[in-house]
C-alpha cells in the first residue's frame, strides 16, 4: 500500500484532499464561487466577455412562473430545462422532440405539460440545489451534438472538460453519455470519460466509473483516435475561463455544436480528478509546471503554446 | 508560514489539554478509568470516662497536615458535651465540656482519611523557632553534648547526624553514654524522647509525631511515634526504634508533640479505644471532595459541579467532537462517502438511545418503509416543503406503530425511540431520495452503507465507558481532539481509498 501511495506520487496523481487545500482553497476565492455555482450568472459573464454560450430562451424565477413555461418554448421542440444551482447535472432535463402538448425526453420517455412543471416546480423550490435553497431555473437551447461523436455516445450530448489553472489549459477529457448515465455527460452517473491529447484534440483511451475501457460500452466503437474539430477554439474558449471568473483552478465545460461550434456550457470551481484516470496522466505534475511560469502576463496564444509542446501525450 | 503557524497552534492546543489532564489525575487524583476507586479509612476515637458529679473537660489532639493524607470528613460525638476545635501551627485540638456529667460518659470521634497520589502536595512550613536545648541535668548533659559530638565527626549534614544519632541510639551494644541516656526506659516512646533531646541539642529542629498504621479492621489500633526532622527543606521521618528515614505509605501521622492523646479533668478512668476500617469509593467523588477542600479553582470551574440535568446534557454533548473528530478520519483520511458532513454522527447519537443492532435495525426499517412512501408521494407531485412534511408526518406514525408493534411483542428497542432521532431519519430519508434518483440506486445504497457504517464505528467508539468518562471529567482533551483535527484539516496525502480508485495510473 505504501509503495502504491509512493508510485502515485512519483507520477503526480492529484489526491482530493490536495486538491481541495492546494488548489482550490488557495487558488479559488469563496466569494468567486457564486460565478460559477450559479450556471445563469456564468452565462451572463460568458456573453458578456464575447464566449459562446447556448442561448437562453427564458428564467423561471417563481413557481407562478412555470405558466410561461409552454410560451418560452413554443418556438422550439428541442429545449433543456436547467437549475441554476443544480450540481453534478442533477436535475436538467433534455427535450428532444414534441407531440402536442407532450415533450420527448432524450431518453425516448413521453412527458405530460404537467410532468414538466413538477420538474421544475421540484427545481425552483430547491430539490437539486445545495443545501435545498429556492433556486432559478433556466430554458436554454437543446446542443445539437457535432455528428464526429455519434458513435461513440448513446442518446445525450457529449461534452468536453478542460482543467485551466491560471489560464493554462492543463488537462482535458471527452465525457460521452451512456445508457447507465442517462444520457447525461457526467461521469458520477455513470458516462464514460475519454482522455483527449491536449496538443492536438485527439482522444486516447477512456475510463467509466474508475475502470479504464477501450469501447464505448453502449456502441461498442473504439473511443481512442477521434480527432475532435475545432481544438484550438475549444482551447481558446478554456483558456479564457480564469480571467472572467477570477478563479486560478477550474473545469470548464465545452460542448461542441453541429452549426455553432464550441460553446461554453458551464464552469465549475471543483473539478473532479477522474480526469486522471481517463488520460493516465497525474495532474499534480502539470499543475506544478504551469505554477512555475503562471502570472507573467503572458498572451492567450503564448499560454496555449506552452501547454501543447509540454503536455503533448507522448 | 500558514503551516507553522498551525504547527504551533496544534502544540499548544495539545500542551495545555494534556497538561490539565495531567495535572488533574497526577496531582489531584481525578480518576483516568471510569467507576475507579479509591481506599478510603474511617479512623475512630472513642473514649470513656466516669464522671464524677461536675464539670468534665477532655481534650483531644486531632490530626493536623498529616503527610501523604488528606481529610474528607470528621465527626465529633458527645452527648450533651460543648465542643470547641483550637488550631496550632503544629497541632489542632479538640476539647469537649460539660458543666455537670455523671456516670460513664462516652465521646467520639471519627474521621475519613485518603491517601494522596503526590507527596509533593504537602507544604512543609518552616519549624517554628526551637525552644531552646533542654535543660539538662548532670551526667545526661555531659552524656549528650559528647554523643553528639561523636556522631558529628561520622555525618555530613543534619540528615546524615540525625541517621547516626538513631543508629547510636539503636545500638545492639550501646556505649555507655547511650546507655545512661536510655536508662529512663527503652520502649519506642522513650526512644523517641531521647532521640529528639540528643537531635535538639545538636541543633537540628525535631519533634515527635505519633503515627497509625492503617490496616483494615483493627478494633484496638495503637499509635507508634516517629521522629520529624527538619533537614532544611522539608520534615524527614524516622522511625527512633531503628534508625530508618522514610516513613511507610500507610502511616498515617496523627498528631505531634510532648502532649498526650487525651487529657481529661474531673473524671477518672479515662478508656480509649482507637479503630481503624478501610472501605472503597468512587475515585472521582473522593478526588472532588479532596480537591474542593484544597481550595483548587479546578473543581468550581468543572462540569462535575453542573446540576445533574445540565450533566446529563453535557454526557452526550461531549461526545459530538470524539464523533466529528472521528468522521474527519473516515472522510479525509480513509475516504468514507457519507450522506451530508455530520448525519452519520447524529445517527451514531441516536443508537445511543436504541443500541447498536435494535438502531440499525429500526433505522432501516423505518428509512425503507419512508422511502418508499417518499416515492409514492413524488407520484403525487408535491412541492418540496409539503412533501417533507408528509414524510416527517409518516415517519412519526410509523415509529409510533413500530413502539406499539414492539410493546405488544415486548421487545424493549422500539420503545426508546426518543425525539431527537425523528428529524434525523426524515433528512436521511429525503438525502437517500434524492441520491436514489439522480444517481441511481448502487450510489444510494453505497453512501446510504457508508453512512451507516460510519455511524455504527463512531457510536461504538462514542459508547466506550471510557471514552465517556474520560471526556466528561476532562474536557480538555477536546482541545487535543481540535489540535488533531485542525492538523487533520491540512492533511493533503492520498485517501485510503483513493489508492484503489487510482490504482491503474500507478500502473507503467
Amino acid at each position: 500500500m505504501l509503495s502504491l501511495r509512493r508510485r502515485l506520487n512519483e507520477r503526480g496523481v492529484l489526491g482530493l484532499n490536495r486538491r481541495n487545500a492546494e488548489y482550490i482553497s488557495l487558488h479559488n476565492p469563496r466569494r468567486r464561487f457564486p460565478l460559477v455555482d450559479d450556471k445563469l450568472l456564468t452565462k451572463e459573464i460568458a456573453i458578456a466577455a464575447g464566449m459562446a454560450v447556448p442561448e437562453l430562451y427564458g428564467v423561471l424565477e417563481r413557481q407562478h412562473d412555470i405558466h410561461d413555461l409552454p410560451a418560452m418554448v413554443a418556438d422550439h421542440k428541442q429545449f433543456v430545462i436547467k437549475p441554476a444551482h443544480g450540481s453534478g447535472g442533477n436535475g436538467i432535463l433534455v427535450i428532444t422532440g414534441r407531440r402536442g402538448a407532450r415533450h420527448q425526453k432524450s431518453s425516448g420517455e413521453w412527458l405530460e405539460q404537467s410532468d414538466l412543471d413538477h420538474h421544475v416546480s421540484s427545481a425552483l423550490s430547491g430539490l437539486y440545489s445545495l443545501g435545498g435553497r429556492p433556486d432559478r431555473v433556466m430554458v436554454e437551447y437543446c446542443v445539437d451534438c457535432d455528428p464526429v461523436f455519434e458513435s461513440v455516445s448513446y442518446q445525450g450530448v457529449p461534452d468536453i472538460r478542460v482543467i485551466v489553472f491560471h489560464g493554462y489549459p492543463v488537462m482535458s477529457m471527452l465525457r460521452l453519455p451512456t445508457r447507465a448515465s442517462d444520457g447525461k455527460a457526467n461521469l458520477h452517473q455513470g458516462a464514460v470519460g475519454v482522455g483527449v491529447d491536449l496538443s492536438t484534440g485527439t482522444t486516447v483511451g477512456g475510463v467509466q466509473g474508475n475502470d479504464p475501457i477501450q469501447e464505448h460500452p453502449d456502441t461498442d466503437q473504439p473511443i481512442a483516435g477521434l480527432s475532435i474539430p475545432c481544438w484550438d477554439h475549444i482551447l481558446e474558449l478554456a483558456g479564457r475561463a480564469c480571467e472572467i471568473t477570477g478563479l486560478g483552478y477550474v473545469g470548464v465545460d465545452v460542448v461542441l455544436d453541429r452549426t455553432r461550434g464550441p460553446l461554453i456550457l458551464e464552469l465549475n470551481a471543483r473539478p473532479g480528478l477522474n480526469i486522471q484516470i481517463a488520460n493516465r496522466r497525474g495532474l499534480r505534475a502539470r499543475l506544478e509546471t504551469v505554477h512555475g511560469v503562471a502570472g507573467r502576463g503572458a498572451s492567450l496564444a503564448d499560454r496555449l503554446r506552452f501547454v501543447r509542446e509540454r503536455f503533448a501525450h507522448g | 508560514m500558514k503551516k507553522l503557524h498551525l504547527y504551533i497552534l496544534a502544540a499548544l492546543l495539545t500542551a495545555s489539554g494534556l497538561g490539565l489532564f495531567i495535572y488533574k489525575t497526577a496531582y489531584l487524583g481525578f480518576p483516568m478509568a471510569p467507576k475507579a476507586e479509591v481506599e478510603v479509612w474511617t479512623l475512630q476515637v472513642r473514649f470513656t470516662v466516669d464522671a464524677r458529679t461536675g464539670p468534665v473537660k477532655a481534650t483531644l489532639q486531632l490530626p493536623s497536615r498529616p503527610p501523604s493524607y488528606t481529610i474528607l470528613d470528621e465527626d465529633f460525638v458527645s452527648r450533651g458535651f460543648g465542643l470547641s476545635t483550637r488550631e496550632g501551627s503544629e497541632s489542632r485540638e479538640v476539647e469537649w465540656a460539660i458543666r455537670r456529667a455523671e456516670g460513664q460518659q462516652s465521646l467520639y470521634y471519627r474521621v475519613q482519611v485518603t491517601a494522596n497520589k503526590e507527596r509533593g502536595l504537602d507544604p512543609d512550613p518552616a519549624p517554628a523557632l526551637q525552644p531552646a536545648e533542654p535543660a539538662l541535668e548532670e551526667p545526661f548533659r555531659t552524656a549528650v553534648a559528647t554523643v553528639v559530638a561523636e556522631a558529628r565527626t561520622h555525618s555530613a549534614d543534619d540528615t546524615s547526624l540525625a541517621a547516626e544519632l538513631l543508629r547510636r541510639l539503636n545500638d545492639p551494644s550501646p556505649n555507655e553514654n547511650v546507655d545512661l541516656l536510655l536508662s529512663g526506659g527503652r520502649s519506642p516512646g522513650s526512644r523517641a524522647r531521647v532521640g529528639e533531646t540528643l537531635l535538639r541539642a545538636a541543633g537540628i529542629p525535631t519533634r515527635i509525631a505519633f503515627g497509625l498504621e492503617l490496616q483494615d479492621q483493627q478494633r484496638y489500633a495503637v499509635f507508634t511515634p516517629w521522629l520529624e526532622v527538619y533537614d532544611g527543606k522539608r520534615w524527614v521521618y524516622f522511625d527512633p526504634t531503628s534508625g530508618r528515614s522514610g516513613l511507610p505509605k500507610d502511616v498515617f501521622i496523627w498528631w505531634r508533640g510532648d502532649r498526650p492523646l487525651i487529657s481529661v479533668l474531673g473524671a477518672s478512668n479515662p478508656e480509649v479505644q482507637i479503630s481503624v476500617s478501610g472501605s472503597f469509593a468512587e475515585a472521582l467523588e473522593i478526588a472532588e471532595r479532596r480537591v474542593g477542600l484544597g481550595g483548587s479553582r479546578v473543581v468550581e470551574f468543572s462540569l462535575l459541579k453542573m446540576p445533574l440535568q445540565t450533566q446529563a446534557v453535557f454526557r452526550v454533548l461531549l461526545l459530538v467532537p470524539i464523533g466529528a473528530f472521528f468522521m474527519v478520519l473516515l472522510r479525509t483520511v480513509i475516504g468514507i462517502r457519507t450522506f451530508g458532513t455530520f448525519m452519520p454522527v447524529l445517527i451514531a447519537l441516536t443508537f445511543r438511545e436504541t443500541r447498536l443492532l435494535g438502531g440499525l435495525a429500526l433505522f432501516v426499517l423505518v428509512v425503507g418503509i419512508g422511502l418508499g412512501v417518499r416515492f409514492y408521494l413524488e407520484r403525487l407531485r408535491l412541492l418540496l416543503v409539503p412533501r417533507l412534511a408528509s414524510v416527517l408526518i409518516i415517519v412519526v406514525l410509523i415509529l409510533a406503530a413500530i413502539s406499539i408493534l414492539s410493546h405488544r411483542l415486548e421487545l424493549e428497542t422500539g420503545l426508546s425511540v426518543a425525539l431527537f432521532p425523528l428529524v434525523i431519519m426524515t433528512m436521511a430519508i429525503e438525502r437517500l431520495s434524492i441520491v436514489w434518483e439522480e444517481r441511481g440506486a448502487m450510489e444510494a445504497v453505497r453512501e446510504g452503507t457508508g453512512t451507516l457504517l460510519v455511524a455504527a464505528l463512531a457510536y461504538l467508539v462514542m459508547s466506550l465507558d471510557r471514552v465517556q468518562h474520560l471526556v466528561f471529567v476532562f474536557p480538555e482533551l477536546l482541545l487535543v481532539v481540535l489540535a488533531a483535527t485542525l492538523l487533520l484539516g491540512r492533511y493533503s496525502g492520498y485517501r485510503l481509498l483513493e489508492l484503489r480508485r487510482f490504482r491503474a495510473l500507478a500502473e507503467r
